[in-house]
């Protein structure tokens, strides 16, 4: 068998998460009802006209420029011609001829090592609505909610070669996305969504052989799983002797198989024109630098600067800049409090723990750093032990309640009473006398039973350490 | 009552001063139209219901002094291409002869709070293609001047209820001359004012580019007050707020400013000093002479009003109806996609799968010359064309635009025949379509550089069918062409209506 490598190039549409549609005011708040956020442009009622949501481009912008395109000062949309019930227009407005970004780049880090992934083009356009089969009347439904909200696609240059490369790209695109606040990139919710173009070449062959386009792949598994299918199916075709078909192919997971969509000859003409209901779009040089001055400070530059600022480890740094939010909450918190080590164990144990038995990720967190600080700054003066931090934590990370006021209101604060501990001390030796014999005879470790009980008793509102010279100091009166 | 249609200015002074009630006009123009209907069949809807019910509602405005606009009270006819809430608006087409908008066009929605009854949806060509109106699924309608001619087109309904006063004012589009055109051959003024000074929003489109809404009426006066109603902004059609901005940016003239109105121009009849081009390529031999002869009389007329006129060449005048075909249908190809029998409109009635629903739905729902103007622009944009048809057009549109350009750096105004002839007997020109294409010759440049231009009648031929006079302005300087149009008008004196003869009239 002859050594062959692969060439792959993406097309990724990111679902933007502005308010409004693209040309149009009506919402894109996902899961109402079908057709209640339409109006006539949308609908595609006859003489309804589309106007530019400037959010749009603001955004699309944002995401070029972190990939280092070139801005298009006068940029323009097409028609791109289609029938389809699911486009209400039969017509998708896009941007062939003059795209918002060209030429940019991304690096991205696989075990391999950085390498640059060149960026083609980012270009804006409206997304289609969704078909509901109705299984009881047979018949097809068409929901426009979805008509119309942004979307961005992002074409890059054929630049990769594994399915490795592939992913390390799009999670890094997610990543990007996130920091921006421009999507949730959630590619199980449609967010996110990548074509992915391949071909095969004998290595060291300048040309490219022919290409295929995948489609519909769900998860970035899927994806890893179908470009390794793709590239053995390939191979396996020229080792045969045989030519690779130019088509799209669908992609189905359950089965870890593809299938043809629709050759290179059944491909559409879109007979893309110019769009004449929408003016150009001017980006001003002002306008280009007040995006780029507005853009956040990414994973890279995060990683760098924690650790100069911050001692934690690098495992730690890795977590949290892997998220927007958590990152925000652990600088936040951190400033506050001074304490960015313990801010980082909150985030890294118990905020995780919390995360995952729920099945959320960090984009979800909900509350603010200003609480996780306090709840660190009570227990640094002592005012509550482990177990009532732990208790008020939950409560942090599902209502965002202040614990200051919480300790206070319930009056959770550890007890450092000498009479109210004498008390609970004597209680529990007098109700535990197997331990308090089994202390006596030599199994000190017994006096950790007893320390739980007293613990449990005061609710978790004393410091075991207290208590456990208390009991100790009584046990060796008793031996006596 | 009849009088008081010869101007629609007066008719609303009079409704505002409580000597006539919004009723009498509304009923007065509803009894017209009955009468003169089944010759001319110029509406495709008539809304008695509807104009009785806006004329009680807007009889109560005008008496409280909510209501005081110039046109408060009149009754206007809307081309049935612009779309009216709750009212149906079909493009005189099956494909949407049941089709109700559920919003109003902007121009509609200004006309209303102008305080204006929409009586009815008049008839055109099929989607506005055609330049007679014989397309209409509808059926065919009839020039008022002679019932066996065509009233033009594709505004032909508007005009010729102008015409025959079954209403004083009424709205028109016009993507080719579809206003102008048929204003001549009805007698009529027609003003197309400048490519986004009316919005739009509700127009449905043929060819969105070259779009226009404008105003029809007995005389340049009321096509201005009318412009003065429907013209503005539109956050709802961002070509027209683009270019109205363009306009004040870019606009070396000072004289027009946002607080003189469009009516205010034509009081100004004296033309001291100012420049009007005649191009000579417009008074070829392919125009009619009995049409060259009224435009020269009236380039001729305007001196005296102190204007200077000259003939000059303006280029590129040949290659404006190939451009404007090739570009129109273009758009017209996805502008019309929506029509697919999914959403309104018709649908098939038995069908197999969706591809064939659409199919059927399509091929039932559109007339001849529609699909005709669909399949030409689907070629021209077909994959690897582009570039030899759609480019090419854009090109010779834009040194169209920069012929009329150098033109105006010499020139206020330029003259020229609306059309080429008079109105031709019905069923002409369907037979020779490219005949008819060619009729355009006068008017599309005009769309393809989105200029203002206006038609007055300026005499009759021996047939005693009325000639039009062009006269096309500068961007936004409608202020200009309405100053020569009025200063036209006054000289011309007051112009013959074919209700005059009507009764005589052997139909």
């Amino acid at each position: 068998m002859k050594i062959y490598e692969t060439v792959i190039g993406l097309e990724v549409h990111v679902e933007l998460a502005t308010k409004s549609k693209i040309f149009c005011r009506c919402s894109t708040a996902f899961g109402a009802k079908p057709n209640t956020q339409i109006c006539p442009v949308c609908a595609g009622l006859p003489g309804a006209l589309p106007v530019l949501n400037r959010q749009v481009v603001e955004d699309a912008l944002a995401v070029g420029l972190a990939m280092h395109c070139e801005i298009s000062e006068v940029s323009r949309f097409d028609r791109k011609n289609y029938f389809y019930p699911d486009n209400p227009q039969n017509y998708q407005i896009s941007q062939l001829y003059a795209p918002l970004c060209r030429n940019g780049f991304v690096e991205i880090e696989t075990t391999a090592g950085r390498k640059r992934i060149g960026i083609h083009e980012i270009h804006m356009e409206d997304d289609a609505g969704k078909h509901l089969h109705d299984p009881a009347s047979g018949l097809t439904l068409v929901d426009y909610n979805r008509s119309g909200v942004p979307l961005i696609e992002i074409v890059t240059e054929p630049d990769f070669a594994n399915a490795d490369e592939v992913v390390a790209f799009l999670e890094q695109l997610r990543l990007m996305v996130r920091y921006l606040g421009v999507s949730d990139g959630k590619m199980q919710e449609g967010s996110m969504r990548a074509d992915v173009n391949l071909s095969v070449r004998e290595a060291g062959c300048e040309v490219l052989g022919t290409r295929t386009e995948m489609k519909n792949m769900n998860s970035f598994a899927a994806i890893r799983r179908a470009v390794t299918a793709e590239a053995a199916r390939q191979i396996a075709i020229l080792e045969q002797g045989d030519v690779v078909v130019q088509e799209s192919r669908r992609w189905d997971e359950d089965t870890g198989t593809s299938y043809s969509m629709r050759s290179k000859e059944d491909a559409q003409d879109y007979r893309y024109f110019p769009e004449p209901d929408l003016p150009p779009i001017v980006v001003s040089e002002e306008w280009k630098a007040r995006v780029r001055a507005a853009l956040p400070e990414f994973r890279e530059e995060k990683r760098a600067r924690y650790l100069k600022e911050y001692e934690i480890p690098a495992y730690d740094i890795e977590i949290l800049t892997g998220s927007k939010k958590l990152a925000d909450l652990f600088e936040e918190a951190s400033a506050l409090c001074g304490q960015p080590k313990k801010v980082s164990n909150w985030l890294m144990g118990e905020t995780m723990h919390l995360l995952s038995e729920r099945g959320l990720d960090a984009d979800d967190l909900t509350f603010s750093a200003n609480h996780l600080a306090d709840l660190i700054g009570l227990i640094d003066r002592g005012e509550i032990g482990q177990t009532v931090a732990k208790q008020i934590f939950l409560r942090i990370f599902k209502e965002d309640v202040d614990p200051v006021a919480v300790v206070r209101a319930e009056g959770l604060a550890t007890v450092r009473d000498a009479d109210k501990l004498n008390e609970v001390v004597e209680t529990i030796l007098h109700s535990n006398p197997k331990s308090v014999q089994d202390y006596l005879k030599g199994k000190t470790k017994a006096i950790g039973y007893l320390v739980g009980q007293a613990m449990r008793e005061m609710k978790g509102q004393a410091d075991p350490n207290v208590i456990r010279e208390m009991l100790k100091e009584r046990l060796e009166e008793e031996r006596e | 009552m009849e009088k008081l249609f010869q101007d629609a200015l007066a008719l609303s002074a009079a409704v505002r001063g409580g000597e006539v009630s919004v009723t009498e006009v509304v009923e007065a123009c509803l009894s017209r139209i009955e009468k003169s209907e089944p010759a001319l069949h110029g509406f495709i809807t008539v809304d008695a219901e509807g104009a009785l019910s806006q004329a009680k509602e807007m009889q109560k405005k005008i008496s409280s002094g909510e209501m005081r606009g110039p046109l408060a009270g009149v009754p206007i006819a809307v081309k049935d291409n612009i779309s009216t809430w709750g009212l149906r608006t079909t493009c005189a087409s099956r494909m949407l002869a049941d089709y109700v908008p559920v919003y109003d066009a902007t121009a509609v929605a200004k006309l209303r709070d102008a305080g204006m009854i929409v009586i009815g949806k008049t008839n055109l060509d099929e989607f506005a293609m055609g330049s007679t109106t014989e397309t209409s699924f509808f059926g065919v309608m009839k020039n008022p001047w002679d019932l066996s001619r065509v009233p033009g087109g594709s505004s032909g309904g508007s005009c010729a209820s102008v015409a025959a006063g079954e209403v004083p004012l009424a709205l028109g589009t016009d993507t080719g001359g579809s206003i102008r055109q048929p204003s001549a051959f009805c007698g009529v003024v027609g003003l197309k004012p400048t490519y986004g000074t009316v919005s739009r929003s509700g127009l449905i489109a043929y060819a969105s580019s070259m779009d226009h809404i404008g105003t029809i009426a007995g005389s340049v006066r009321e096509c201005a007050a009318l412009l003065d109603v429907i013209a503005g902004k539109d956050e709802k059609d961002s070509t027209a707020a683009e270019r109205c901005k363009q306009s004040k940016q870019g606009n070396a003239y000072t004289d027009h400013t946002d607080n003189t109105t469009f009516l205010s121009s034509t009081s100004q009849t004296d033309l001291q000093g100012m420049k009007i081009g005649v191009p000579q390529q417009y008074l070829s031999t392919d125009v009619n002479p009995q049409v060259k002869d009224a435009v020269l009389a009236a380039a001729g007329a305007l001196t005296y009003a102190g204007a200077e006129v000259e003939m000059f060449d303006l280029p590129m005048t040949d290659e404006a109806i190939a451009a404007y075909y090739v570009i129109a249908c273009a758009e017209a190809s996805a502008n019309l996609a929506r029509f697919d029998g999914v959403k309104y409109g018709h649908r098939a009635a038995s069908y197999q799968d969706l591809h064939e629903m659409v199919r059927r739905s399509r091929s039932e729902g559109f007339g001849a010359e529609v699909k005709q103007r669909i399949l030409l622009g689907t070629y021209v944009l077909r994959a690897g064309f582009y570039e030899d048809y759609y480019l090419k057009a854009q090109l010779a549109k834009e040194q169209i635009a920069k012929a009329f350009a150098e033109a105006f750096e010499r020139y206020d105004v330029i003259l020229t025949p609306t059309a080429p002839t008079t109105a031709p007997k019905l069923g002409e020109s369907l037979a020779d379509p490219l005949a008819m294409y060619l009729g355009d010759v006068d008017t599309v440049a005009v769309n393809l550089a989105g200029l203002p231009a206006i038609s007055v009648p300026c005499g009759l031929d021996s047939q005693g069918l009325p000639i039009g006079l062009q006269i096309i302005g500068n961007h936004f300087r409608e202020d200009q062409i309405l100053r020569v149009a009025s200063a036209y008008e006054a000289i011309r004196g007051e112009f013959m209506s074919p209700c005059d003869t009507a009764e005589e009239r052997p139909s």
